[in-house]
């Protein structure tokens, strides 16, 4: 990953909509290069329709996106986008080495077959992973943790300057979890801008210097320490949320639950995710 | 009976190239549509005297914008659109043919096909348009893979989803109006899908299974000739038998996939 400008990412006064449903109204942030963005809000907050729009999958109704302080569009490939599971046909006849080899595609153009070098980053990133005894497998033949692994490896091999990752966390295995976190230490030594959606507001905490906080606007962006206050997180989450002594956070934003959530004093870094 | 073989093999490769694409995509039904939605095209190119593969293709184009058309603002399903446009289509292809006593014969042509009755123009004709076919879907491979694995891959690398998948029905359309010589409209929906599907159960790669399926198209296009020739029964339907029965073979028998493999497998588990 040499010859690259690190990602200056300026989102200026942008509106998001589904037909005439608005999901995002009117949000402005700055992402600096390298800095490591830990996306957070409650489910239907607007974190995957704002990755969305920053790969231009959904048209940006308002307001500009601006990455290097140009207009969204004049970059090719320099934005990688890790999908949800649910967005990818897992029983396409493909090898864990072809999906990998898709992400030099943006370089390679639609005519160009992949060279030496190529291949050589390919490999480079199936190693990071930990994928690369499988590079001859197809991709519907592997664990949900290792699809996500190749998935990774993929957006790495893109050599991107801002990477989004939509829910990386969410029912994967402890071995991958443990290589994405690796994998981001090193993605911010080589000052890639990394932007993850996730429910786990612990993780966001300890682990990323930079918080967003959405629910349909934008309630709080800065660290952890200035987004995660009871005042911005009773606004993001209603009532469903406590702050533990310690400045812990437990949130519970699945479908309307009855009560607030049981806190749990002696897990004070735990949180409660949305899943189950 | 040369040129018949000659071109049956080069539609059965083609059709089983194409028809990868229509296996992956899930568009099956549309590929069917397309086919009966020709028979207008076919009609009105006799009734005025004009080129009949022109004609057929330019039916098959105006289905496949119909079916967008109508299907786009989401009030209709896109197969409930295929369904009412194909069956329009084909309806008022019967009613033009209908409507001239003497080319009862020729609608059975159009329909199951006639492969003895290929001319030399007609075989220039095929190796050209499937040639260009072929090779749009080799050049083309990158993003024609990208658009039918990831299309959120495909938005990220800025590719032209949209016009992609026109010029994929562009493709589609042409392959079935090159087919229906050999299998007829009713037919080719099964030349399309058929040999594609037999190699998704056998091999692990797309490359893989379009050279597999270009095999196993040719192949049940010359026994399916051979067949009928000799047993003197209709072309078109004893080359799709045989492709059938080559599919069933891939179902009970592929390794890992296959019916017979999977209950041993399971059998041996416990």
């Amino acid at each position: 990953m040499t010859s690259q400008l690190p990602a200056h990412l300026d989102i200026d006064r942008v509106s998001l909509a589904y037909g005439s449903r608005e999901v995002l109204s009117d949000v402005s942030f700055q992402v600096p290069e390298g800095t490591r963005l830990a996306v957070v809000g409650p489910n239907g907050a607007g974190k995957s329709s704002l990755f969305k729009a920053l790969v231009g999958l959904l048209p940006v109704r308002s307001g500009e996106i601006r990455i290097h302080g140009v207009p969204f569009g004049a970059h090719r490939d320099c934005v990688a986008y890790i999908p949800q599971r649910e967005e990818v046909d897992w029983r396409f006849p493909v090898t864990v080495l072809d999906v990998v080899m898709m992400g030099r595609y943006g370089r390679l153009g639609w005519l160009r077959r992949p060279n030496q070098q190529d291949r050589q980053v390919v490999a480079r990133c199936l190693r990071q992973v930990g994928m690369d005894d499988y590079a001859r497998r197809p991709i519907g033949e592997l664990s949900g943790g290792q699809q996500q692994r190749v998935f990774l490896a993929r957006a790495l091999a893109q050599e991107p300057h801002i990477l989004l990752m939509d829910e990386p966390f969410t029912g994967v295995d402890a071995m991958t979890q443990e290589i994405v976190h690796s994998l981001l230490d090193d993605l911010q030594r080589l000052r890639v801008t990394v932007m993850i959606s996730t429910h786990d507001l612990g993780m966001a905490s300890r682990r990323f210097n930079q918080v967003l906080l959405l629910n349909r606007r934008l309630i709080a962006c800065g660290t952890p320490a200035e987004v995660f206050t009871p005042q911005t997180l009773g606004e993001a989450f209603g009532g469903q949320v406590m702050i533990l002594p310690g400045g812990a956070v437990l949130a519970d934003e699945c479908c309307p639950p009855p009560e607030i959530d049981v806190a749990v004093p002696s897990s004070l870094e735990s949180t409660v995710d949305r899943e189950r | 009976m040369q040129r018949g073989l000659l071109a049956s093999t080069m539609v059965g490769v083609l059709c089983a190239v194409v028809g990868c694409y229509v296996v992956l995509r899930g568009m099956a039904f549309l590929g069917d549509a397309l086919a009966h939605g020709i028979l207008p095209g076919v009609a009105i190119a006799y009734l005025v005297d004009g080129n009949l593969m022109i004609g057929a293709l330019a039916a098959a184009l105006a289905v496949a914008v119909g079916i967008g058309f109508v299907s786009r603002q989401g009030t209709i399903k896109e197969d409930t659109a295929i369904g009412i446009l194909f069956a329009a289509a084909m309806s008022l292809g019967v009613v033009l043919i209908s409507s001239i006593r003497s080319y009862a014969v020729d609608l059975t042509h159009i329909l199951f096909g006639n492969v003895l009755g290929v001319s030399d123009a007609d075989l220039v004709l095929t190796a050209v348009l499937g040639g260009a076919v072929l090779l749009t879907i080799f050049l083309l491979y990158k993003p024609f893979l990208v658009i039918s694995f990831d299309a959120v891959l495909a938005a990220t690398l800025r590719l032209p989803a949209e016009r992609l998948r026109y010029l994929m029905l562009i493709l589609l359309a042409l392959t079935i109006v090159v087919s229906l010589q050999t299998v007829g409209v009713g037919l080719v929906a099964a030349m399309l899908v058929t040999p594609g599907a037999a190699a998704y159960l056998l091999v692990r790669r797309l490359p893989a299974m379009m050279a597999v399926a270009a095999v196993i198209g040719a192949a049940s296009s010359v026994a399916g000739l051979f067949l009928s020739y000799y047993l003197n029964v209709a072309s078109g339907a004893a080359i799709v038998l045989v492709a059938t029965f080559i599919f069933l073979l891939a179902f009970l028998f592929a390794p890992g996939r296959g019916v017979i493999w999977q209950r041993l497998r399971h059998g041996s588990d416990h």
